[in-house]
Protein backbone atom coordinates (compact mmCIF):
# COMPACT_ATOMS: atom_id res chain seq x y z
CA UNK A 1 0.00 0.00 0.00
CA UNK A 2 3.14 2.60 1.36
CA UNK A 3 5.32 1.59 -2.07
CA UNK A 4 1.61 2.03 -4.42
CA UNK A 5 0.70 5.40 -2.79
CA UNK A 6 4.90 7.09 -2.85
CA UNK A 7 4.92 5.71 -6.28
CA UNK A 8 1.68 8.03 -7.37
CA UNK A 9 2.83 11.72 -8.37
CA UNK A 10 2.89 14.79 -6.19
CA UNK A 11 -0.01 16.04 -7.78
CA UNK A 12 -2.01 13.23 -7.72
CA UNK A 13 -1.24 12.40 -3.53
CA UNK A 14 -2.68 16.11 -3.17
CA UNK A 15 -5.87 15.89 -5.03
CA UNK A 16 -6.32 12.38 -2.94
CA UNK A 17 -5.94 14.39 -0.03
CA UNK A 18 -7.85 17.26 -0.74
CA UNK A 19 -10.91 15.16 -1.95
CA UNK A 20 -10.53 12.76 1.68
CA UNK A 21 -10.95 16.49 3.15
CA UNK A 22 -13.56 18.23 1.08
CA UNK A 23 -15.73 15.01 0.64
CA UNK A 24 -16.44 14.54 4.09
CA UNK A 25 -16.89 18.41 4.90
CA UNK A 26 -19.81 18.02 2.30
CA UNK A 27 -21.15 15.27 3.81
CA UNK A 28 -20.94 17.29 7.24
CA UNK A 29 -22.64 20.91 6.01
CA UNK A 30 -25.60 18.17 4.79
CA UNK A 31 -26.25 16.32 7.82
CA UNK A 32 -25.36 19.80 9.55
CA UNK A 33 -28.54 21.48 7.92
CA UNK A 34 -30.26 18.37 9.26
CA UNK A 35 -29.14 18.68 12.48
CA UNK A 36 -29.99 22.25 13.03
CA UNK A 37 -33.45 21.70 12.23
CA UNK A 38 -33.97 18.75 14.44
CA UNK A 39 -31.55 20.85 17.17
CA UNK A 40 -34.23 24.05 16.58
CA UNK A 41 -36.70 21.67 16.41
CA UNK A 42 -36.98 19.87 19.99
CA UNK A 43 -35.56 23.57 21.38
CA UNK A 44 -38.90 24.61 20.39
CA UNK A 45 -41.06 21.31 21.37
CA UNK A 46 -41.44 20.20 17.70
CA UNK A 47 -40.50 17.11 16.34
CA UNK A 48 -38.58 18.76 12.77
CA UNK A 49 -38.46 16.69 9.44
CA UNK A 50 -39.42 13.35 10.26
CA UNK A 51 -40.35 12.10 6.46
CA UNK A 52 -37.85 11.45 4.23
CA UNK A 53 -36.40 7.92 5.07
CA UNK A 54 -35.86 6.91 9.34
CA UNK A 55 -36.97 9.94 11.32
CA UNK A 56 -35.97 12.12 8.66
CA UNK A 57 -32.63 10.99 8.06
CA UNK A 58 -32.25 11.20 4.42
CA UNK A 59 -33.98 15.28 4.33
CA UNK A 60 -30.54 16.85 2.82
CA UNK A 61 -30.78 14.93 0.05
CA UNK A 62 -33.94 15.42 -0.55
CA UNK A 63 -33.12 19.03 0.05
CA UNK A 64 -29.89 18.56 -2.58
CA UNK A 65 -32.10 16.86 -5.23
CA UNK A 66 -35.00 19.57 -4.88
CA UNK A 67 -32.57 22.27 -5.06
CA UNK A 68 -30.22 20.96 -8.32
CA UNK A 69 -33.70 20.45 -9.98
CA UNK A 70 -34.89 24.14 -9.71
CA UNK A 71 -34.12 26.81 -12.52
CA UNK A 72 -32.02 29.65 -11.40
CA UNK A 73 -33.16 33.00 -11.82
CA UNK A 74 -30.99 35.71 -13.22
CA UNK A 75 -32.09 39.45 -12.88
CA UNK A 76 -33.22 41.47 -16.14
CA UNK A 77 -30.35 43.86 -14.99
CA UNK A 78 -28.33 41.89 -13.08
CA UNK A 79 -24.63 41.89 -13.38
CA UNK A 80 -24.36 38.60 -14.91
CA UNK A 81 -20.97 37.34 -14.95
CA UNK A 82 -20.54 38.54 -11.15
CA UNK A 83 -24.08 37.32 -10.17
CA UNK A 84 -22.84 33.96 -10.84
CA UNK A 85 -19.54 34.24 -9.75
CA UNK A 86 -20.32 35.79 -6.18
CA UNK A 87 -21.44 32.03 -5.18
CA UNK A 88 -18.42 30.96 -6.29
CA UNK A 89 -16.38 33.47 -3.95
CA UNK A 90 -18.10 32.81 -1.36
CA UNK A 91 -17.64 28.71 -1.42
CA UNK A 92 -13.80 29.18 -2.47
CA UNK A 93 -12.43 30.49 0.77
CA UNK A 94 -14.61 28.57 2.60
CA UNK A 95 -13.47 25.42 1.47
CA UNK A 96 -9.87 26.45 0.93
CA UNK A 97 -9.32 27.23 4.70
CA UNK A 98 -8.65 23.64 5.40
CA UNK A 99 -5.59 23.20 3.55
CA UNK A 100 -3.73 23.88 6.75
CA UNK A 101 -5.98 22.49 9.16
CA UNK A 102 -4.36 20.20 11.01
CA UNK A 103 -6.59 16.85 12.25
CA UNK A 104 -4.27 15.17 14.13
CA UNK A 105 -0.24 15.17 15.15
CA UNK A 106 1.16 15.67 11.71
CA UNK A 107 -2.07 15.43 9.64
CA UNK A 108 -1.95 18.10 7.29
CA UNK A 109 -2.25 18.90 3.57
CA UNK A 110 0.16 21.92 3.95
CA UNK A 111 2.11 22.57 6.92
CA UNK A 112 3.02 26.33 6.38
CA UNK A 113 4.47 28.25 8.69
CA UNK A 114 2.22 31.20 8.48
CA UNK A 115 -1.11 28.73 9.30
CA UNK A 116 -3.25 31.11 11.24
CA UNK A 117 -2.75 34.27 9.38
CA UNK A 118 -3.53 32.07 5.90
CA UNK A 119 -6.50 31.33 7.88
CA UNK A 120 -7.58 34.58 8.84
CA UNK A 121 -7.32 36.17 5.29
CA UNK A 122 -9.51 33.25 4.13
CA UNK A 123 -12.24 33.80 6.31
CA UNK A 124 -11.66 37.79 5.82
CA UNK A 125 -12.23 36.75 1.79
CA UNK A 126 -15.55 35.09 2.19
CA UNK A 127 -17.10 38.50 2.35
CA UNK A 128 -16.84 39.36 -0.71
CA UNK A 129 -19.09 36.44 -2.25
CA UNK A 130 -21.45 38.22 -0.58
CA UNK A 131 -20.86 41.82 -1.26
CA UNK A 132 -20.80 41.31 -4.63
CA UNK A 133 -23.84 38.73 -4.52
CA UNK A 134 -25.55 41.97 -3.35
CA UNK A 135 -24.20 44.65 -5.65
CA UNK A 136 -24.31 42.10 -8.43
CA UNK A 137 -28.24 41.21 -7.91
CA UNK A 138 -29.34 45.09 -8.79
CA UNK A 139 -32.26 44.78 -5.88
CA UNK A 140 -32.51 47.55 -2.75
CA UNK A 141 -32.78 44.54 -0.12
CA UNK A 142 -29.81 42.38 -1.74
CA UNK A 143 -27.88 45.68 -1.50
CA UNK A 144 -28.64 46.75 2.03
CA UNK A 145 -27.98 43.14 3.00
CA UNK A 146 -24.83 43.23 1.39
CA UNK A 147 -23.40 47.01 2.98
CA UNK A 148 -24.63 45.56 6.45
CA UNK A 149 -22.50 42.26 5.99
CA UNK A 150 -19.49 44.57 4.53
CA UNK A 151 -19.81 47.32 7.66
CA UNK A 152 -19.97 43.92 9.97
CA UNK A 153 -17.05 42.00 8.71
CA UNK A 154 -14.80 44.57 8.73
CA UNK A 155 -15.43 45.56 12.54
CA UNK A 156 -15.74 42.17 13.83
CA UNK A 157 -12.55 41.17 12.28
CA UNK A 158 -10.57 43.11 13.83
CA UNK A 159 -11.99 42.05 17.17
CA UNK A 160 -11.11 38.23 15.76
CA UNK A 161 -7.67 38.90 14.47
CA UNK A 162 -6.92 40.64 17.90
CA UNK A 163 -8.04 37.75 19.59
CA UNK A 164 -5.96 35.18 17.29
CA UNK A 165 -2.97 37.71 17.93
CA UNK A 166 -3.95 36.61 21.56
CA UNK A 167 -3.56 32.65 20.86
CA UNK A 168 -0.64 33.41 19.03
CA UNK A 169 1.11 35.15 22.15
CA UNK A 170 0.37 32.59 24.22
CA UNK A 171 1.63 29.82 21.74
CA UNK A 172 4.35 31.65 20.01
CA UNK A 173 3.67 30.36 17.21
CA UNK A 174 1.62 30.71 13.39
CA UNK A 175 1.74 27.30 12.87
CA UNK A 176 -1.58 25.37 14.19
CA UNK A 177 0.09 22.31 14.96
CA UNK A 178 2.76 23.98 16.52
CA UNK A 179 -0.57 25.93 18.65
CA UNK A 180 -1.68 22.43 19.62
CA UNK A 181 1.01 21.45 20.86
CA UNK A 182 1.55 24.65 23.12
CA UNK A 183 -1.44 23.74 24.67
CA UNK A 184 -0.02 20.17 25.77
CA UNK A 185 -1.15 18.81 29.18
CA UNK A 186 -4.43 18.58 30.39
CA UNK A 187 -7.93 20.24 30.23
CA UNK A 188 -6.80 23.16 32.56
CA UNK A 189 -3.29 23.87 30.53
CA UNK A 190 -5.73 24.38 27.43
CA UNK A 191 -5.74 28.42 26.14
CA UNK A 192 -9.78 28.68 27.13
CA UNK A 193 -8.85 29.44 30.44
CA UNK A 194 -5.94 31.84 30.32
CA UNK A 195 -7.08 33.23 27.32
CA UNK A 196 -11.34 33.37 28.56
CA UNK A 197 -12.06 36.60 27.33
CA UNK A 198 -10.39 36.45 24.33
CA UNK A 199 -11.81 32.92 23.63
CA UNK A 200 -15.64 34.33 24.43
CA UNK A 201 -14.47 37.47 21.66
CA UNK A 202 -13.22 34.76 19.12
CA UNK A 203 -16.48 32.74 19.31
CA UNK A 204 -18.79 35.91 19.26
CA UNK A 205 -16.93 36.97 16.43
CA UNK A 206 -16.95 34.07 14.64
CA UNK A 207 -20.88 34.30 14.93
CA UNK A 208 -21.09 37.39 13.75
CA UNK A 209 -18.46 36.40 10.95
CA UNK A 210 -20.44 33.78 9.32
CA UNK A 211 -23.88 36.11 9.37
CA UNK A 212 -25.45 33.62 12.29
CA UNK A 213 -28.42 34.54 14.27
CA UNK A 214 -28.02 36.53 16.15
CA UNK A 215 -26.20 38.75 14.10
CA UNK A 216 -27.84 37.73 10.76
CA UNK A 217 -28.68 41.05 10.06
CA UNK A 218 -26.81 40.40 6.29
CA UNK A 219 -30.00 38.16 5.68
CA UNK A 220 -32.58 39.33 8.10
CA UNK A 221 -35.85 38.08 7.03
CA UNK A 222 -38.01 40.08 8.79
CA UNK A 223 -36.38 43.06 8.04
CA UNK A 224 -35.13 43.03 4.14
CA UNK A 225 -37.00 39.88 3.18
CA UNK A 226 -33.23 37.85 2.87
CA UNK A 227 -30.95 39.90 2.39
CA UNK A 228 -28.09 39.45 -0.03
CA UNK A 229 -29.40 36.06 -1.58
CA UNK A 230 -32.48 37.19 -1.87
CA UNK A 231 -33.05 37.01 -5.62
CA UNK A 232 -30.94 33.64 -5.82
CA UNK A 233 -32.67 30.07 -6.60
CA UNK A 234 -31.74 26.92 -7.12
CA UNK A 235 -28.37 25.71 -7.33
CA UNK A 236 -26.73 29.24 -6.87
CA UNK A 237 -28.23 29.32 -3.51
CA UNK A 238 -27.35 26.22 -2.98
CA UNK A 239 -24.25 27.34 -3.05
CA UNK A 240 -24.63 30.13 -0.43
CA UNK A 241 -25.90 28.02 1.89
CA UNK A 242 -23.12 25.62 1.78
CA UNK A 243 -20.32 28.03 2.42
CA UNK A 244 -22.29 29.63 5.14
CA UNK A 245 -22.85 25.83 6.75
CA UNK A 246 -18.96 25.50 5.85
CA UNK A 247 -17.92 28.18 7.48
CA UNK A 248 -19.64 27.68 10.55
CA UNK A 249 -17.80 24.17 10.89
CA UNK A 250 -14.26 25.96 10.12
CA UNK A 251 -14.98 28.57 13.15
CA UNK A 252 -16.05 25.41 15.32
CA UNK A 253 -12.90 23.17 14.05
CA UNK A 254 -10.45 26.48 14.87
CA UNK A 255 -12.13 27.16 18.14
CA UNK A 256 -11.96 23.48 19.23
CA UNK A 257 -7.93 23.50 17.87
CA UNK A 258 -7.16 27.57 19.09
CA UNK A 259 -8.84 27.54 22.69
CA UNK A 260 -9.70 23.70 23.72
CA UNK A 261 -6.86 21.77 22.65
CA UNK A 262 -7.67 20.12 19.25
CA UNK A 263 -6.81 16.62 19.57
CA UNK A 264 -5.41 16.59 22.94
CA UNK A 265 -7.66 14.47 25.85
CA UNK A 266 -8.51 16.33 28.55
CA UNK A 267 -7.33 13.99 30.89
CA UNK A 268 -3.74 14.07 31.63
CA UNK A 269 -0.99 11.85 30.39
CA UNK A 270 -0.55 9.84 33.59
CA UNK A 271 -4.08 8.30 33.05
CA UNK A 272 -4.71 7.19 29.69
CA UNK A 273 -1.07 5.55 28.88
CA UNK A 274 -1.46 3.39 26.41
CA UNK A 275 -5.51 4.26 25.86
CA UNK A 276 -6.77 4.48 22.85
CA UNK A 277 -9.92 6.55 23.41
CA UNK A 278 -9.28 8.19 26.25
CA UNK A 279 -6.00 9.55 24.91
CA UNK A 280 -4.95 12.22 22.41
CA UNK A 281 -6.46 11.72 18.87
CA UNK A 282 -8.51 12.99 16.27
CA UNK A 283 -11.83 11.49 17.94
CA UNK A 284 -11.60 14.65 20.71
CA UNK A 285 -11.52 16.89 17.72
CA UNK A 286 -14.44 15.55 16.33
CA UNK A 287 -15.87 15.73 19.99
CA UNK A 288 -14.89 19.36 19.84
CA UNK A 289 -15.90 20.61 17.01
CA UNK A 290 -19.44 19.01 17.16
CA UNK A 291 -19.65 20.97 20.71
CA UNK A 292 -19.18 24.75 18.82
CA UNK A 293 -21.51 23.31 16.34
CA UNK A 294 -23.84 22.59 18.70
CA UNK A 295 -23.25 25.87 20.20
CA UNK A 296 -23.97 27.72 16.95
CA UNK A 297 -27.54 26.34 16.74
CA UNK A 298 -28.21 26.37 20.44
CA UNK A 299 -27.38 30.46 19.97
CA UNK A 300 -29.69 30.17 16.99
CA UNK A 301 -32.67 28.61 18.85
CA UNK A 302 -32.20 31.21 21.79
CA UNK A 303 -31.57 34.54 21.20
CA UNK A 304 -33.26 37.45 18.97
CA UNK A 305 -31.48 38.98 16.26
CA UNK A 306 -29.51 42.07 17.46
CA UNK A 307 -29.96 45.44 16.08
CA UNK A 308 -27.93 46.93 13.82
CA UNK A 309 -26.46 49.98 15.35
CA UNK A 310 -25.82 47.50 18.89
CA UNK A 311 -24.09 44.70 16.79
CA UNK A 312 -21.81 48.14 15.72
CA UNK A 313 -21.87 49.01 19.19
CA UNK A 314 -20.59 45.54 20.34
CA UNK A 315 -17.58 44.81 17.83
CA UNK A 316 -16.31 48.13 18.10
CA UNK A 317 -17.00 50.02 21.72
CA UNK A 318 -16.63 46.49 23.74
CA UNK A 319 -14.64 43.54 22.12
CA UNK A 320 -11.78 45.44 20.81
CA UNK A 321 -10.83 47.13 24.16
CA UNK A 322 -11.24 43.74 25.68
CA UNK A 323 -8.73 42.08 23.12
CA UNK A 324 -6.57 44.97 23.35
CA UNK A 325 -5.95 44.51 27.48
CA UNK A 326 -6.40 40.73 27.21
CA UNK A 327 -3.08 40.92 24.87
CA UNK A 328 -1.42 43.13 27.19
CA UNK A 329 -2.04 40.66 30.22
CA UNK A 330 -0.93 37.64 27.99
CA UNK A 331 1.94 39.56 26.97
CA UNK A 332 2.54 39.64 30.90
CA UNK A 333 1.77 36.79 31.60
CA UNK A 334 4.11 34.90 28.95
CA UNK A 335 7.22 37.32 30.38
CA UNK A 336 6.50 36.33 33.51
CA UNK A 337 6.03 32.41 32.91
CA UNK A 338 2.88 32.14 34.32
CA UNK A 339 2.91 28.49 35.56
CA UNK A 340 0.95 26.24 34.75
CA UNK A 341 0.97 27.44 30.82
CA UNK A 342 4.24 29.31 30.06
CA UNK A 343 6.91 27.89 33.21
CA UNK A 344 9.55 27.29 31.15
CA UNK B 1 12.60 26.22 -11.70
CA UNK B 2 10.56 25.94 -14.64
CA UNK B 3 7.16 25.41 -13.15
CA UNK B 4 8.01 28.57 -10.44
CA UNK B 5 8.97 30.63 -13.60
CA UNK B 6 5.72 29.47 -15.51
CA UNK B 7 3.70 30.69 -11.96
CA UNK B 8 5.50 33.81 -11.85
CA UNK B 9 4.59 34.57 -15.52
CA UNK B 10 1.12 33.30 -14.77
CA UNK B 11 0.74 35.68 -11.94
CA UNK B 12 2.83 38.63 -13.30
CA UNK B 13 0.29 38.99 -16.77
CA UNK B 14 -3.11 38.42 -14.11
CA UNK B 15 -1.37 41.36 -12.15
CA UNK B 16 -1.05 43.80 -15.04
CA UNK B 17 -4.16 42.83 -17.15
CA UNK B 18 -6.10 43.42 -14.00
CA UNK B 19 -4.10 46.74 -13.18
CA UNK B 20 -4.75 47.67 -17.04
CA UNK B 21 -8.77 46.83 -15.86
CA UNK B 22 -8.66 48.89 -12.87
CA UNK B 23 -8.03 52.25 -14.93
CA UNK B 24 -9.90 51.26 -18.17
CA UNK B 25 -13.49 50.01 -17.04
CA UNK B 26 -16.11 52.20 -16.84
CA UNK B 27 -17.82 51.06 -13.98
CA UNK B 28 -16.61 51.98 -10.58
CA UNK B 29 -17.70 48.42 -9.00
CA UNK B 30 -16.19 46.35 -11.84
CA UNK B 31 -12.81 48.66 -11.16
CA UNK B 32 -12.49 47.84 -7.58
CA UNK B 33 -13.10 44.05 -8.20
CA UNK B 34 -10.15 44.23 -10.71
CA UNK B 35 -8.10 45.97 -8.23
CA UNK B 36 -8.46 43.07 -5.66
CA UNK B 37 -7.82 40.82 -8.53
CA UNK B 38 -4.22 42.44 -9.06
CA UNK B 39 -3.72 42.57 -4.94
CA UNK B 40 -4.05 39.05 -4.98
CA UNK B 41 -2.09 37.76 -7.74
CA UNK B 42 0.68 40.25 -6.24
CA UNK B 43 0.57 38.15 -3.05
CA UNK B 44 0.78 35.45 -5.01
CA UNK B 45 3.94 36.69 -6.38
CA UNK B 46 5.01 37.43 -2.69
CA UNK B 47 4.69 34.05 -1.92
CA UNK B 48 7.05 33.35 -5.08
CA UNK B 49 9.70 34.84 -3.67
CA UNK B 50 9.30 32.82 -0.18
CA UNK B 51 7.83 36.25 1.10
CA UNK B 52 4.78 34.58 2.32
CA UNK B 53 3.98 36.50 5.76
CA UNK B 54 4.09 39.38 3.68
CA UNK B 55 1.58 37.73 1.20
CA UNK B 56 -0.62 36.71 3.34
CA UNK B 57 -0.68 40.52 4.95
CA UNK B 58 -1.63 41.60 1.82
CA UNK B 59 -4.56 39.89 1.20
CA UNK B 60 -5.64 40.17 4.77
CA UNK B 61 -5.29 43.56 4.97
CA UNK B 62 -5.84 45.46 1.98
CA UNK B 63 -8.10 42.68 0.35
CA UNK B 64 -10.31 41.32 3.41
CA UNK B 65 -10.69 44.97 5.47
CA UNK B 66 -9.34 47.89 2.84
CA UNK B 67 -10.65 46.88 0.04
CA UNK B 68 -14.13 45.76 1.40
CA UNK B 69 -14.23 49.49 2.64
CA UNK B 70 -13.77 50.80 -0.84
CA UNK B 71 -16.68 48.34 -2.32
CA UNK B 72 -18.87 50.24 0.62
CA UNK B 73 -18.24 53.58 -0.56
CA UNK B 74 -17.74 53.22 -4.40
CA UNK B 75 -21.08 50.68 -4.48
CA UNK B 76 -23.46 53.43 -3.63
CA UNK B 77 -21.80 56.21 -6.21
CA UNK B 78 -23.87 57.03 -8.87
CA UNK B 79 -21.44 57.67 -11.29
CA UNK B 80 -22.39 59.94 -14.32
CA UNK B 81 -20.32 58.27 -17.17
CA UNK B 82 -21.27 61.35 -19.47
CA UNK B 83 -19.97 63.79 -17.50
CA UNK B 84 -16.64 62.24 -16.73
CA UNK B 85 -16.14 62.35 -19.97
CA UNK B 86 -17.26 65.68 -21.05
CA UNK B 87 -13.71 67.78 -21.75
CA UNK B 88 -11.65 64.51 -22.80
CA UNK B 89 -10.35 65.62 -25.74
CA UNK B 90 -9.79 69.14 -24.11
CA UNK B 91 -7.48 67.76 -21.23
CA UNK B 92 -5.95 64.80 -23.60
CA UNK B 93 -2.98 66.79 -24.25
CA UNK B 94 -1.83 68.25 -20.85
CA UNK B 95 -2.86 64.78 -19.25
CA UNK B 96 -0.95 62.85 -21.80
CA UNK B 97 2.33 64.84 -20.56
CA UNK B 98 1.45 64.67 -16.99
CA UNK B 99 1.41 60.66 -17.53
CA UNK B 100 4.52 60.73 -19.56
CA UNK B 101 6.55 62.64 -17.39
CA UNK B 102 5.30 60.97 -14.45
CA UNK B 103 6.12 57.53 -16.03
CA UNK B 104 9.73 58.66 -17.20
CA UNK B 105 10.39 59.87 -13.41
CA UNK B 106 9.59 56.46 -12.00
CA UNK B 107 11.37 54.59 -14.51
CA UNK B 108 14.72 56.57 -13.62
CA UNK B 109 13.74 55.82 -9.91
CA UNK B 110 12.79 52.40 -10.29
CA UNK B 111 14.26 51.50 -13.45
CA UNK B 112 17.10 48.86 -13.97
CA UNK B 113 19.67 51.03 -13.62
CA UNK B 114 18.72 51.66 -9.33
CA UNK B 115 16.82 48.35 -8.74
CA UNK B 116 18.69 46.02 -11.49
CA UNK B 117 19.55 42.74 -10.75
CA UNK B 118 23.55 44.00 -10.38
CA UNK B 119 22.39 45.80 -7.54
CA UNK B 120 19.79 43.76 -6.12
CA UNK B 121 20.82 40.30 -6.85
CA UNK B 122 18.12 37.39 -6.47
CA UNK B 123 18.94 36.46 -2.37
CA UNK B 124 19.48 32.91 -2.08
CA UNK B 125 16.11 30.46 -1.03
CA UNK B 126 16.42 30.11 2.28
CA UNK B 127 15.59 26.75 4.37
CA UNK B 128 12.14 25.29 5.09
CA UNK B 129 13.09 26.09 8.47
CA UNK B 130 13.19 29.70 8.81
CA UNK B 131 10.19 31.76 9.33
CA UNK B 132 9.35 34.29 7.74
CA UNK B 133 7.73 36.05 10.29
CA UNK B 134 10.13 35.47 12.93
CA UNK B 135 12.84 36.89 10.59
CA UNK B 136 10.53 40.02 10.00
CA UNK B 137 9.92 40.59 13.71
CA UNK B 138 13.45 40.62 14.29
CA UNK B 139 14.62 42.95 11.50
CA UNK B 140 11.10 45.39 12.54
CA UNK B 141 12.07 45.66 16.33
CA UNK B 142 15.62 46.09 16.19
CA UNK B 143 16.90 47.27 12.59
CA UNK B 144 13.83 49.46 11.70
CA UNK B 145 12.24 50.21 15.17
CA UNK B 146 12.16 54.09 14.33
CA UNK B 147 10.68 53.84 11.09
CA UNK B 148 8.17 51.20 12.04
CA UNK B 149 7.28 53.27 14.91
CA UNK B 150 7.65 56.75 13.02
CA UNK B 151 5.23 55.19 10.64
CA UNK B 152 2.89 53.59 13.31
CA UNK B 153 2.66 57.18 15.15
CA UNK B 154 1.66 58.91 11.30
CA UNK B 155 -1.26 56.59 10.79
CA UNK B 156 -2.29 57.45 14.42
CA UNK B 157 -2.37 61.35 13.50
CA UNK B 158 -3.90 59.99 10.44
CA UNK B 159 -6.58 58.57 12.51
CA UNK B 160 -7.14 61.51 14.68
CA UNK B 161 -7.14 63.87 11.62
CA UNK B 162 -9.60 61.84 9.91
CA UNK B 163 -12.60 61.34 12.75
CA UNK B 164 -11.86 65.43 13.78
CA UNK B 165 -12.62 66.21 10.45
CA UNK B 166 -16.06 63.64 10.23
CA UNK B 167 -17.12 64.13 13.42
CA UNK B 168 -19.84 66.78 14.10
CA UNK B 169 -22.84 67.24 15.87
CA UNK B 170 -25.71 68.36 14.22
CA UNK B 171 -28.29 69.49 16.23
CA UNK B 172 -31.16 69.12 14.09
CA UNK B 173 -30.89 65.12 13.47
CA UNK B 174 -32.38 63.02 16.54
CA UNK B 175 -29.88 60.21 17.12
CA UNK B 176 -29.95 57.23 19.72
CA UNK B 177 -27.27 56.20 22.07
CA UNK B 178 -27.20 52.49 21.75
CA UNK B 179 -24.71 52.31 24.59
CA UNK B 180 -27.39 53.87 26.89
CA UNK B 181 -30.34 51.99 25.52
CA UNK B 182 -28.51 48.94 26.43
CA UNK B 183 -28.09 49.93 30.02
CA UNK B 184 -32.08 50.32 30.18
CA UNK B 185 -33.00 47.61 32.71
CA UNK B 186 -36.38 46.46 33.07
CA UNK B 187 -37.55 47.59 36.84
CA UNK B 188 -37.61 51.38 36.73
CA UNK B 189 -36.62 52.23 33.39
CA UNK B 190 -39.27 50.56 31.28
CA UNK B 191 -42.06 49.39 33.30
CA UNK B 192 -43.66 51.11 36.13
CA UNK B 193 -45.46 48.78 37.92
CA UNK B 194 -48.25 49.64 39.75
CA UNK B 195 -49.54 48.03 43.23
CA UNK B 196 -53.37 48.07 43.09
CA UNK B 197 -55.76 46.57 45.75
CA UNK B 198 -58.31 43.99 44.41
CA UNK B 199 -61.56 45.25 43.26
CA UNK B 200 -64.99 43.47 43.60
CA UNK B 201 -65.57 41.17 40.68
CA UNK B 202 -68.67 42.81 39.56
CA UNK B 203 -66.18 45.69 38.23
CA UNK B 204 -64.14 44.34 35.05
CA UNK B 205 -60.62 44.82 35.67
CA UNK B 206 -59.04 47.61 33.74
CA UNK B 207 -55.88 48.38 34.20
CA UNK B 208 -55.00 50.95 32.10
CA UNK B 209 -52.26 52.38 34.44
CA UNK B 210 -50.25 49.60 34.34
CA UNK B 211 -49.46 49.91 30.39
CA UNK B 212 -46.14 49.74 29.80
CA UNK B 213 -44.33 52.27 29.34
CA UNK B 214 -41.67 53.24 26.77
CA UNK B 215 -38.37 54.26 27.97
CA UNK B 216 -38.08 58.07 27.02
CA UNK B 217 -34.39 58.10 26.48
Amino acid sequence: MIELWNALPVVIQILIKIIAIVLPLLGMVAYYTLAERKVIGYIQVRIGPNRVGWRGSLQPIADAVKLMMKEIVIPTKADKALFLLAPMIAIAPALAAWAVFPFDEGLVLADINAGLLYLLALTSLGVYGIIIAGWASNSKYALLGAMRSAAQIVAYEIAMGFALVGVLVAAGSLNLGAIVAAQEGNLLTWFWLPLLPLFGVYLISGIAETNRAPFDVAEGESEIVAGFHVEYSGMAFAVFFLAEYANMILISALSALLFMGGWLSPFPQAWTDGNAILGDGFHWLLLKTFFFMFVFLWLRATFPRYRYDQIMRLGWKVFIPITIVWILVVALAVLAELPPWWSA
Amino acid sequence: MGFEKFLFYVFAAITLVAAGMVITRRNPVHAVLYLVLAFISSAALWILLEAEFLGIVLILVYVGAVMVLFLFVVMMLDVDIATLRAGFIRYLPIGALIAVVLALEIFLIVGPANFGLQQFPSPLPAGPDVSNTEELGLLLYTIYVYPFEIAAVILLVAIVAAIRLTLRRRPETKYMDPAKQVRVKKGPDRIRIVKMPSESAAVPAVAASAAPQESTE
